[in-house]
């Protein structure tokens, strides 16, 4: 008779945060039938409340005031919650509230208004939540699903129109090709390892590289077929070919949002399986982890990529769109610095911080943008920010700062971000792709503060329409871009507990 | 190690050699008299046309979906259900916490007309 296990061994409050979240959808994704079609504002205050609750949450375990369960594994592993588990809760929900506040009039004036929105961004919010804190390969998979699923149906929220069904099937189906290249790799490595647990990968991992060619091979594919995976979810060349189609096409509420989710929750991702479970797969002793050399040159093809398409960019949304994809080379340099020996931590860190950053930065930089654009989708031309400063120059002066921002000038978050992420590539000897990195921030600065000159130095109508809510994510997005810029340590003092359960 | 999955093995043969026989039993024990009616493809339904591929409602693959919805809730219960006893409390917490998500699904489906076919 095999063994019963019992409810303790689940160690199910340590998962609180996300399941207090998952709980409060489901409640949601019922309480909204029963909201009326002419009163759906009131499912978005309901999906503030459950953000709120679990911030709440994430923060208090973050600020270790009360930690939640017992250890930091709960159902059999399967679930990691340490440190970075809640740093990644916390940019997820932070995100995730900044989302459903610019979506509030925004659904409204478009025609959109639905109750399904707020629903889905907030199972979206969990599969984030659930990627940080995965301990196993298959709860990576199940969990990229959830976060993945929902993102499809709100890049064509905008139906029937064409450019937003559009980028729905062009998302789809790549989405769905890169989940399967995730799931081979999974397949992969467990045949070399024998497990889908990271922590039995990162034990495992020794006695291969110990002697054992063929499980050497398995595992090196496996890796780059879930790097393939990863890599499309975080727009990382040359797996980026959708992200300007469906950034453009989409509702630019979603973009706003998916932008920074859908990265927070591939680079967390990518720590979980190469840096906790797979940091001592070296080809040579002494040598950095095999993935390394592979994981800096994306991170170089994508910073470049990037940059360069972008200057070259009319629209608003592509230009951001362009822009995130170099951020995205920006993040990937940090994870790189993890495949040096000791490292892990640290990149861990370097990904919050920057990730954090771009939370605020680039949601606000879209925020903008809903600002401007027209009900019909239309008016998001780069031209479009002509004479902003003169009839809204509150609205002019934040943008001004999320380029700043983006761009990585000092008192800035942008700054913070990429000083960590370099620093930590700089300790993993990547001279090369650090300095690629800052040659590729002077060259962003050109299309960044076109923007800029747009706004202060030409004339136009500059139209804009600013509801509370937008307003006050707006402002929100800019303390917080300001704030972290000014005073670094109180990001950096909260980064240096991250440390991973286990790996490095 | 491999030699584990021996008893797979035997009855995916077993399996696999069973339908022959039993196909070709009937044709060789019964008697065999065949007629154009007789080997139509359904015998009192109307004749296939057309090819396979073409446009099917969307209905039906919302049908299809809903399917796999309680189709996958009865593999789960069903092995639940047989050591019911055994699991105890435990069983009852995970099978509840399946069963939640799964009810909220059902009950969103229903209230929104998933189930209306018109």
């Amino acid at each position: 008779m095999f063994e019963v296990p019992s409810l303790s061994d689940l160690n199910i409050a340590a998962t609180l945060p996300v399941m207090s979240l998952v709980l409060g959808t489901c409640i949601l994704l019922l309480a909204d039938l029963f909201v009326p079609q002419e009163r759906k504002q009131l499912t978005a205050w309901l999906a503030v409340a459950g953000l709120g609750v679990s911030l709440a949450l994430s923060l208090l375990s973050l600020g270790d005031v009360t930690r939640f369960g017992d250890g930091d594994e709960a159902f059999a592993g399967m679930f990691v919650a340490d440190t970075f588990t809640d740093a990644v809760n916390v940019i997820a929900l932070v995100t995730a509230l900044l989302g459903v506040m610019v979506a509030y009039n925004y659904l409204e004036r478009t025609g959109t208004q639905r109750g399904e929105y707020y629903v889905l961004l907030l199972f979206t919010t969990a599969g984030v939540m659930f990627m940080g804190a995965a301990g196993d390969l298959v709860v990576v998979f199940v969990a990229l699903e959830l976060l993945s699923i929902p993102l499809y149906i709100l890049s064509g929220f905008r139906r029937p129109q064409e450019a937003s069904e559009e980028s729905a099937m062009k998302y789809f189906l790549l989405g769905a090709f890169a989940s399967g290249f995730l799931v081979y790799g999974i397949a992969l490595i467990y045949g070399a390892t024998g497990t889908t647990g990271l922590h039995d990968i990162w034990i495992a991992v020794d006695d291969i590289v110990a002697g054992d060619a063929t499980s050497q091979y398995l595992l090196l594919i496996g890796a780059g077929l879930m790097l393939v995976g990863l890599g499309f979810k975080v727009a990382a060349v040359p797996f980026h070919m959708w992200t300007p189609d469906v950034y453009q096409g989409a509702p630019t509420s979603v973009v706003a949002y998916m932008s920074v989710a859908a990265k927070v929750g591939g680079f967390a991702a990518l720590l979980r399986v190469l840096a906790a479970g797979m940091p001592h797969f070296v080809l040579d002793a002494g040598a950095p982890a095999a993935w390394q050399d592979t994981v800096w040159l994306v991170a170089v093809l994508t910073m470049l990529l990037g940059n360069l398409v972008a200057i070259v960019q009319n629209d608003l949304k592509r230009l951001l769109a362009y822009s995130s994809i170099a951020h995205a080379g920006y993040v990937l340099l940090a994870v790189a610095a993890a495949g040096s020996a000791g490292l892990a931590d640290e990149s861990a860190q370097a990904v919050v911080i920057y990730m954090m950053a771009y939370a605020f930065t680039n949601v606000g930089a879209f925020s903008v943008v809903i600002a401007v654009e027209k009900d019909d989708a239309s008016n998001t031309g780069v031209t479009s920010m002509r004479g902003l400063a003169r009839s809204q120059p509150w609205l002019a002066a934040a943008m001004a700062l999320f380029m700043l921002s983006l761009t990585g000038i000092p008192l800035t978050a942008g700054f913070v971000g990429k000083w960590f992420v370099f620093k930590a590539a700089i300790s993993a000897d990547l001279f090369f792709a650090v300095v690629v990195g800052a040659v590729t921030s002077l060259i962003s600065a050109y299309y960044y503060l076109r923007i800029v000159w747009y706004m202060y130095f030409e004339e136009g109508d500059g139209e804009a329409v600013i509801p509370w809510p937008l307003a006050a994510a707006i402002s929100i997005a800019a303390v917080g871009t300001l704030f972290l810029g000014v005073m670094p340590y109180l990001l950096t003092d909260m980064a240096r507990e991250i440390t991973l359960a286990f790996g490095g | 190690m491999l030699s584990d999955y021996a008893p797979a093995a035997a009855l995916l043969i077993l399996a696999v050699g069973m339908s022959f026989v039993i196909l070709f039993m009937s044709r060789l024990l019964g008697p065999y008299r065949p007629t154009a009616r007789k080997l139509a493809p359904y015998e009192s339904g109307m004749q296939p046309y057309g090819p396979a591929i073409r446009r099917i409602p969307v209905k039906f693959y919302r049908v299809a979906v809903l399917f796999i919805l309680f189709d996958i809730e009865i593999i789960f219960f069903l092995p639940w259900a047989v050591i019911f006893r055994d699991l105890g409390v435990y069983g009852l917490v995970v099978m509840g916490m399946f069963f939640f998500i799964l009810a909220v699904g059902f009950l969103y489906e229903w209230k929104v007309g998933g189930l209306e076919w018109e």
